[in-house]
């Protein structure tokens, strides 16, 4: 597995993408510090944007990924490798290279800066933390879609409406559930409609560690209450990690019964 | 060398493989035949392992390979479409591909046949179609292994690149290779294969000689035969 994940990793960090997603947290990290002066501002700010954009760009660079390298895939499955391992190798070498794209661009800044003497380390760890979550989960979804559907435009049409149903439409739904249940108890409800969309649940996981209690919303209140601070940065950084862990399964799984 | 016994495959409603039998013996060049959609592709993927087929058993070397994955060090397979990752540099591919193989390669005798020297540090996206197709023909052949799978081997090369091709499956021949090669090149066909396996409607139509098929058909010709086999 670490042979393919090498070469695929080799591979996306030397494509001009990897640099342009780079450079854009680099410039935004040094906008938002330099101009802000406040680094538990700047990490708010950019915690708005990570949340939306990781998913985002995990999700086209894992559909475009696996499509284009249908053929060289054909190629290595006639390897004397196992499917789960071709699979398991591109998909990692996909989401690293993301991910660090995200830590080093982000990270320069906030050292320029000097984010080691200041308190704010542990949010911004926590804020790089969940953008690699995130894209570790937005391409295990992407790769599941493109694992199911043959068809280039299909597969890429249905992956970003998943992005676009978790990072938008989700909440409209949420929202509107919750004035239409009102005169039901909807603690229990809300924890559980929030564990099941992991941009949520990252959002929630921030602002617990940030401990702004004017920012968390309804359900991040909830958790606060419901887990305590600790308990619940805990739990949710445990669904996040069954978020990784149940699509990699099926990839695991489809990659096994499709014919290539 | 390999045992191919009632090998049934569907895709969706489509019934592709509808009960092939076919035994090939060790050494030679067999060219697989057939009109399109009649199962060539399929039943090559399925000795590859590439395709998971419904009914039937494929033995090679009289073991069973189906979900098995070690049995293909022993094979090397030239695909059709060559398309490789394309920020890395031929040399790292030529790597990539030893470092999965259990096996030594002879990669430099290829190089040279096929002048690659000043590619080997050039990105493979930066490459002509036939460059890269003569990089995938240098994968194919630097592993020695007993089974040789060439699907389409003549798509977009020069007229040298493809007497060095044939040169080069001779050779293997010589060496007591058993080569599957499918090609709609009848030319080719007929230059290069000892026998030939005719595929039509997913069974095995005919396997024997060209000889034998003329004969059969009644014609001069292998082009000639074979429409006559079409037109039935």
């Amino acid at each position: 597995m670490f042979k393919i994940l090498k070469y695929s990793f080799f591979d996306l960090m030397r494509s001009r993408w990897s640099y342009v997603y780079f450079l854009f947290y680099l410039m935004l990290g040094i906008v938002l510090l330099f101009l802000n002066n406040d680094t538990s501002k700047a990490v708010i700010t950019l915690m708005n944007i990570i949340i939306v954009l990781t998913p985002l760009i995990g999700t086209i660079f894992g559909i475009m990924y696996y499509y284009n390298s249908r053929e060289f895939t054909e190629l290595l499955l006639a390897q004397p490798i196992k499917r789960s391992t071709i699979f398991l190798g591109q998909y990692l070498g996909v989401s690293l290279s993301l991910s660090l794209s995200l830590v080093i661009g982000l990270g320069i800044p906030f050292i320029l800066y000097g984010i080691f003497q200041s308190s704010a380390i542990f949010n911004f760890l926590t804020l790089l933390l969940v953008g690699a979550f995130l894209t570790f989960i937005f391409v295990a979804l992407a790769f599941n879609v493109a694992l199911s559907n043959e068809n280039k435009i299909k597969g890429f049409g249905y992956a970003i409406l998943i992005w676009l149903f978790m990072a938008v439409i989700y909440d409209g739904l949420f929202l509107i559930s919750l004035m239409l249940l009102e005169e039901y108890p909807l603690d229990r409800y809300s924890l559980i409609a929030s564990m099941l969309n992991p941009i949520d649940l990252s959002r929630i996981l921030i602002l617990l560690k940030l401990d702004i209690s004017a920012l968390l919303s309804y359900t991040g209140a909830l958790f606060k209450k419901f887990f305590g601070t600790n308990l619940g940065m805990i739990s949710s950084t445990l669904v996040l990690v069954l978020w990784v862990i149940l699509p990699v399964m099926r990839i695991i799984y489809k990659s096994k019964k499709k014919d290539f | 060398m390999i045992e191919i016994q009632q090998l049934h495959k569907n895709f969706g409603k489509v019934e592709v493989l509808k009960g092939v039998d076919l035994g090939i013996a060790s050494g030679g060049i067999f060219a697989v035949l057939g009109p399109n959609g009649s199962g060539k592709t399929t039943m090559i993927k399925s000795i590859l392992g590439m395709v998971i087929p419904d009914k039937g058993t494929i033995e090679i070397d009289a073991k069973n390979i189906l979900k098995k994955y070690a049995y293909r060090d022993n094979i090397n397979y030239l695909p059709q479409i060559a398309n490789f990752p394309n920020n890395l540099t031929v040399s790292e591919l030529i790597n990539m591909m030893k470092d999965l193989r259990n096996k030594p390669a002879s990669d430099q005798s290829l190089i040279d046949r096929f002048a690659l020297a000043p590619f080997l540090d050039k990105k493979l996206g930066n490459l002509s179609g036939g460059t890269r197709q003569k990089v995938n023909i240098l994968l194919t052949f630097m592993f020695d292994s007993d089974l040789i799978i060439l699907d389409e081997p003549t798509t977009g090369l020069d007229p040298i690149s493809l007497l060095q091709l044939k040169e080069i499956i001779r050779t293997e021949k010589e060496k007591g290779k058993t080569i599957l090669i499918t090609s709609h090149i009848i030319s080719f066909v007929e230059e290069m294969a000892d026998q030939i396996v005719f595929l039509l409607d997913g069974k095995i139509y005919y396997k024997g000689t060209i000889a034998g098929l003329k004969e059969q058909t009644k014609q001069k010709n292998l082009e000639e035969a074979i429409a006559t086999i079409l037109m039935e």
